[in-house]
C-alpha cells in the first residue's frame, strides 16, 4: 500500500461533507443557529437599536407666563422630538431630573419677556442630563433648533430684522433623513453574522477531540486538508443561507435602501463568511476543551464586533493604537463595506481595499489552522 | 452544612482555575477589554477630516474657516477648487464634510444680506454626521456673535444658556466606560456559571453529586459562590480602573454601588445556572449563554438609549438585569446617587435573581436521568 496517499480525493471529501451535513441535519441546533437566530436577532435589534431621539421628556418651567413665553412653549409642544411637561418650579424640575423623569429642563425666569423687549439677550436657561452624553448633545441640538425657529417667528411678527450673519445650509449625503437605523442595520448584520459563523464552527473541532471521534478520523486515509475542507464547506453554505435571510430582512423589512449591486454584496458576504468560519475553526483548533473554546468565542468575536468594528462607535475618533486593534477584527472591514454598499453604492476603492484585508485575514487564519492541526494524537 | 457547601465551592474553584487556558480566559480578557474598550467606545468625535471649497476671496471667509482650524475637532484634509472634487472625497470617506463658501460670501455678509455656509456631510454614519453638524453650528454661532459685536449689530433678543448636569463637558467616554463595569461582569459571571452544570452532566459527575448528602439548595449555593466571588473581585478591579485610569469621578456611595453589584451578580448567576441546568451538553450551555448575553448587552441601554426602542422591545428589557445595573452604576458614579434614588432599580433585579435561582435549584432535581 502506498505510504503517501494523495492529498486530495474528491470522493473522500464528498464523504466528509456528507458526514458533517448529516451531523448538522440530525442535530437541528446548527440549522437553528444559521437560520432562526439571525432572523430573531435582527428583528429585535433592528427595531431596538436606534440613536435617534424622539419624544424626549423635557420639563418646561415658566416663572411668569405671558404670550411670548407661551409661543416658545408651543414651539416645544409642536416639535416631534419633544414630549414636554410643564412643571411649576425649578426645584421640582431639578428633582424630576435627579429621578430621571426628564432629560432636560428649559427654564424661563421671572421677567423673561420684559428683558427680551427692553434690552434683548434675555437668557433661556437650558439644563440637560449629561449622564448619556451623546443623547445630551443631540437634545442640545434639537433645543437649539426649536429656539432658532421661535426667534425667527417672533422677529417676523415684530417686523424686526433678525439677520443672522452666517447661516449654515447643510446637505446630508447618503442618508438625508438621518435615520440611524439605515446605518445600524447593515452593521448589525456584520455583528450577527460574526456570531453565527463563530458559534457554528468554534466547537466542532474541540467537540471531536473531546468525544474521541477525531482519533477515529485519523486512522482513515483522509488528509488534514480534507478534514478542514469537510468542515468549512457545509458550514459555509449554512452561514450564507443565514446571511441571505438577514440581507433580505434589511432590504424588505427595515427598508434600508440598497444603492450598490447585489453582486458586490454577495462577493463581500461570501468572503466575510469564510473569514468568520475560519475564525471559529481557529478557536476550535487552539482550544483544548469546549469550555475554553466557548469562552474564546464570546471574548474574541461578539464583543470586538460590537465595540471595535465601527458598527456603532466611530473608528476615526479612536486613539491610533486602538485603531490598530480594530484592524484585526474582521467585522471592521465588513461593516465598512456594508455601510457603503447599502447607503452609498459600489464605491470600488472602499470595496477592494476592505475585501483585500478580509482575504489576507482569512488566508492567515487558514494557514495557522493548517499549522496547528496535526494528524496525530495529543 | 457549611462545610459541605465550602467543599463544593472549593471543588468548583479548582475546576475553573485548574488549567492555564481556563485561568487565562477568566482573568486576562476583562483587564484587556476594559482598557481597549474604554478607549474605543465613545461617541465623541475628533480628528474629523474635512475639505474646504472656498470661492470667496474676502477676509471674513478666512476668519470663519480659522474657527474650524482651531476647533480641535476638525482636521483639514484638502483644499479643493471645483465642484467635481467633492464627490470623490466624500464617497471614498476621505473627508466627513465639505465646507463650501460661494464667491459672494463676504459681499453678502458685508451688505447685511446674510451669507451661506454650505456644508455637505457624509451621512453613512448618521450619528457622527449629526454630532459633526452640531459642532459646525457652534463654531458658526461663535463667529456670528463676534462678527455682530465687531460690526455693531444688535444681538438676538434671547440667548440660550446651556448647561449639562453630571457631565459638564459631555464627555461620552464616561457614559460608556462606566457601562463596561456592567458589561464585563455579566460576561464573566455567565462564563463561569453557564457551563458549570452542563460540564458535570457531560462527564456524568452531576448524578454523583445528586446522590451525595448535598441538598439542591447546597448545590446551588456551592455553585453560585465562585461566580459571586470572581464577579466581585473582577468588578472591583474594573471599578478601580475606571476611577484611577480613566479618571471618571465617583460621586455617590460605594455601598449603594456594591449592593447593586451584589444583587446584579446574583441575578446573572441565577440566569447562568438556569441555562446550565437546562442544557445537557456544554455546547448547549454555550449557546444558551450566547443567546442570553447578546440581546442582554445590545438591549441594555449600554450604547443606545432604551427610550428609543418600540414598546414591545422595551418590555423585554425589564427582564434584563443589566438594564437596572447600568442605571445604578451610572447614577452612583455621575449623579452621586445614594440608596434612596435606587430602590426602584434594586428590587426588580432581586426578583429576577430569586426567580432564576429557585428555578435553577428546581431544575437540578428534576433533570436527573
Amino acid at each position: 500500500m502506498q505510504r503517501h496517499h494523495r492529498l486530495f480525493s474528491a470522493m473522500r471529501l464528498r464523504g466528509l461533507i456528507r458526514k458533517e451535513s448529516l451531523q448538522i441535519i440530525r442535530d437541528p441546533s446548527s440549522i437553528g443557529i444559521a437560520f432562526f437566530l439571525p432572523v430573531l436577532l435582527l428583528l429585535i435589534f433592528g427595531y431596538g437599536v436606534s440613536l435617534d431621539a424622539r419624544d424626549i421628556a423635557i420639563a418646561l418651567v415658566v416663572d411668569s407666563p405671558d404670550p411670548l413665553t407661551t409661543s416658545l412653549v408651543s414651539g416645544f409642544q409642536r416639535s416631534e422630538y419633544f414630549a414636554p411637561v410643564s412643571i411649576p418650579s425649578i426645584q421640582e424640575a431639578e428633582e424630576a431630573m435627579m429621578r430621571r423623569r426628564v432629560d432636560a429642563i428649559v427654564w424661563l425666569r421671572e421677567g423673561f419677556s420684559r428683558d427680551l423687549l427692553a434690552r434683548g439677550g434675555a437668557p433661556v436657561g437650558v439644563i440637560v442630563n449629561g449622564v448619556d452624553a451623546n443623547k445630551a448633545r443631540l437634545i442640545e441640538g434639537y433645543i437649539g433648533g426649536v429656539w432658532q425657529q421661535w426667534l425667527a417667528r417672533i422677529s417676523d411678527a415684530r417686523g424686526l430684522d433678525l439677520q443672522v450673519p452666517v447661516r449654515v445650509k447643510y446637505r446630508i449625503w447618503f442618508n438625508p433623513a438621518v435615520r440611524s437605523r439605515d446605518y445600524l442595520v447593515p452593521g448589525l448584520i456584520a455583528v450577527i453574522m460574526t456570531l453565527i459563523g463563530a458559534m457554528l464552527t468554534s466547537m466542532v473541532v474541540a467537540r471531536e477531540w473531546e468525544r474521541g471521534t477525531m482519533e477515529a478520523l485519523m486512522v482513515t486515509p483522509v488528509s488534514i486538508y480534507e478534514i478542514l475542507l469537510g468542515k468549512i464547506i457545509p458550514y459555509f453554505i449554512l452561514g450564507m443561507g443565514g446571511m441571505a435571510l438577514s440581507v433580505s430582512m434589511a432590504i424588505f423589512l427595515f427598508a434600508v435602501p440598497l444603492q450598490g449591486s447585489l453582486t458586490a454584496l454577495f462577493a463581500a458576504s461570501a468572503l466575510f463568511m469564510l473569514t468568520t468560519i475560519a475564525m471559529g475553526l481557529f478557536i476550535s483548533t487552539v482550544a483544548d476543551s469546549q469550555f475554553v473554546a466557548g469562552q474564546m468565542a464570546i471574548v474574541v468575536t461578539f464583543l470586538p464586533a460590537f465595540i471595535l468594528s465601527g458598527f456603532i462607535f466611530d473608528i476615526g475618533s479612536m486613539p491610533a493604537l486602538i485603531q490598530g486593534v480594530t484592524r484585526i477584527v474582521p467585522a471592521t472591514y465588513f461593516v465598512a463595506i456594508l455601510q457603503s454598499i447599502f447607503l452609498a453604492g459600489d464605491i470600488w476603492s472602499i470595496f477592494f481595499v476592505n475585501c483585500a484585508w478580509l482575504a489576507v485575514m482569512c488566508a492567515v487564519l487558514l494557514v495557522i489552522i493548517r499549522k496547528k492541526s496535526h494528524k496525530r494524537l495529543r | 452544612m457549611l462545610q459541605r457547601i465550602f467543599a463544593l465551592m472549593l471543588k468548583e474553584f479548582v475546576t475553573l482555575l485548574r488549567d492555564r487556558k481556563s485561568r487565562m480566559v477568566i482573568v486576562v480578557p476583562p483587564v484587556a477589554q476594559i482598557i481597549i474598550f474604554g478607549y474605543a467606545a465613545s461617541f465623541d468625535i475628533n480628528h474629523v477630516p474635512y475639505a474646504v471649497y472656498n470661492e470667496d476671496r474676502g477676509l471674513d471667509s478666512r476668519q470663519l474657516l480659522a474657527g474650524f482650524e482651531g476647533s480641535g475637532v476638525f482636521e483639514r484634509y484638502a483644499v479643493i477648487r471645483s465642484d467635481g472634487e467633492v464627490a470623490p472625497l466624500v464617497n471614498r470617506r476621505k473627508v466627513l464634510l465639505v465646507l463650501h463658501l460661494g464667491p459672494d460670501f463676504s459681499a453678502n455678509l458685508r451688505q447685511g444680506r446674510g451669507a451661506d455656509l454650505q456644508v455637505i456631510v457624509d451621512g453613512r454614519n448618521s450619528n457622527t454626521a449629526m454630532i459633526a453638524l452640531n459642532y459646525v453650528q457652534s463654531i458658526v454661532m461663535a463667529f456670528n456673535e463676534q462678527w455682530a459685536r465687531e460690526h455693531g449689530r444688535a444681538g438676538p433678543p434671547a440667548v440660550l444658556l446651556q448647561r449639562a448636569w453630571f457631565n459638564r463637558t459631555l464627555d461620552s467616554h464616561w457614559f460608556i466606560v462606566i457601562g463596561i463595569v456592567a458589561l464585563l461582569n455579566l460576561v464573566v459571571t455567565l462564563e463561569v456559571t453557564a457551563l458549570s452544570v452542563a460540564r458535570e452532566r457531560e462527564a456524568g459527575t452531576f448524578d454523583q453529586l445528586l446522590v451525595t448528602p448535598l441538598t439542591p439548595f447546597e448545590i446551588l449555593v456551592g455553585k453560585s459562590l465562585p461566580g459571586l466571588i470572581i464577579g466581585v473581585a473582577e468588578a472591583t478591579v474594573v471599578i478601580l480602573m475606571v476611577i484611577f485610569w480613566f479618571h471618571v469621578p465617583l460621586r455617590g456611595s460605594l455601598a449603594a454601588l456594591y449592593l447593586g453589584l451584589f444583587i446584579f451578580l446574583l441575578s446573572a448567576i441565577g440566569i447562568g445556572l438556569m441555562i446550565s441546568a437546562l442544557s445537557v451538553t456544554q455546547q448547549q450551555g454555550l449557546m444558551g449563554a450566547f443567546l442570553f448575553l447578546v440581546p442582554a448587552v445590545i438591549l441594555s441601554g449600554f450604547a443606545t438609549p432604551l427610550e428609543n426602542m418600540p414598546h414591545p422591545v422595551q418590555w423585554l428589557t425589564y427582564l434584563n438585569p443589566m438594564r437596572y445595573f447600568l442605571i445604578i452604576v451610572r447614577a452612583v458614579f455621575l449623579q452621586g446617587a445614594s440608596f434612596d434614588l435606587l430602590w426602584s432599580q434594586y428590587w426588580p433585579m432581586a426578583i429576577i435573581g430569586l426567580v432564576t435561582l429557585t428555578l435553577a435549584a428546581l431544575l437540578f432535581r428534576r433533570r436527573m436521568y
